[in-house]
């Protein structure tokens, strides 16, 4: 799968789980300030990402992830 | 049969096998629910409930090993789909006075009453969020306050559930699920009759109404906490315990 189709499936979760318009994110999108996305709403997308991608994302990871670039960029690296 | 009021939604009860859990899980099939029941000693039966309503679905659990609750919440999801009310009725004691404990023995009881909670309710939970709607019950223990000499880890393991059940309704109120917690006081099941007759009228003449509850007048207020009546309440300790408890 090349960037832009990852990002594509990246999105369609993002959109489903924090109920956002998809030209809303943007790699600088940042989940809480611009998305109004609360703490729990981040750990449903990073179990609906874990599942969609088939990858497992430790809870350190997610230290000091605050856009959607950073998050996309931890999904990319695993996969 | 499916009754309006509950639309035939799931429900899992552990410790479903006998006592309170088994009178839970037969209240909510006569309410509507669709009712998986986890046993680990004794298996139920019979699983019919009166005319038209779903049999129950047994699933051999034993909460305290991780694998084995994963493999129950699969069967009763492939049986009826995902769990929307949880009962959490799996307990044990395992009495002995502080200074007689182990911690084999202390360990044993907080694995089930407590470790076990936390782990089959974030099972739950995960589909529960995505769903936007969900019930959850501990079935703590009047002990929880009162104290009972020869019960430390019983008591600890009670207590926290209240605890565990406020940050989790606290956690999870956004998303439509509540948590609440219902506090036993005296109740006529096995695991009070293994206190011998002298110590359970002991303990009834303690209580103001003067004897202890059936599991059926346990199994009432936990069918409330799950049912859609009690959509606003979130976060409470319902005490059923004949004024045991009162003032705690």
């Amino acid at each position: 799968m090349d960037n832009d189709a990852t990002f594509e499936k990246f999105k369609t979760c993002a959109v489903e789980v924090l109920q956002v318009p998809e030209d809303k994110l943007t790699l600088g999108a940042r989940f809480q300030a611009d998305l109004e996305a609360d703490s729990l709403e981040v750990v449903e997308l990073v179990m609906a990402l874990e599942e969609a991608f088939d990858i497992t994302i430790e809870e350190s990871e997610l230290d000091g992830v605050e856009t959607v670039g950073q998050a996309f960029e931890i999904v990319t690296s695993k996969l | 049969m499916s009754d309006p009021s509950t639309g035939g939604r799931v429900a899992l009860v552990t410790g479903g096998s006998r006592g309170i859990g088994l009178a839970a899980a037969r209240r909510l099939q006569a309410n509507g629910f669709r009712v998986a029941v986890t046993w680990r000693t004794d298996e139920p039966k019979p699983l019919e409930g009166a005319d038209g309503s779903v049999p129950l679905f047994p699933v051999r659990c034993d909460v305290t090993v991780p694998a084995e609750v994963d493999e129950a919440f699969d069967a009763v999801e492939a049986h009826f789909g995902p769990v929307e009310a949880l009962v959490c009725c799996a307990g044990i004691t395992d009495d002995t006075l502080l200074l007689r404990m182990t911690d084999e023995r202390w360990s044993r009881v907080l694995d089930t009453n407590l470790t076990a909670v936390y782990r089959v309710t974030k099972r739950a939970v995960a589909r529960m969020v995505r769903a936007r709607y969900g019930r959850v019950v501990l079935v703590s223990s009047v002990i929880a306050y009162l104290g009972s000499a020869g019960q430390t880890n019983y008591a600890a393991s009670k207590a926290a559930l209240i605890g565990f059940g406020r940050s989790l309704a606290r956690e999870l109120a956004g998303r439509n699920i509540t948590v609440n917690v219902v506090a036993p006081g005296v109740v006529a099941t096995d695991m009070i009759a293994a206190l011998g007759s002298e110590r359970v009228s002991a303990l009834e003449s303690m209580v103001p109404l003067g004897r202890a509850a059936s599991p059926d007048e346990i199994a009432g207020a936990i069918a409330f906490l799950a049912s859609d009546d009690a959509s606003y309440v979130s976060g409470a300790v319902l005490p059923v315990d004949g004024g045991l408890g009162m003032g705690h």
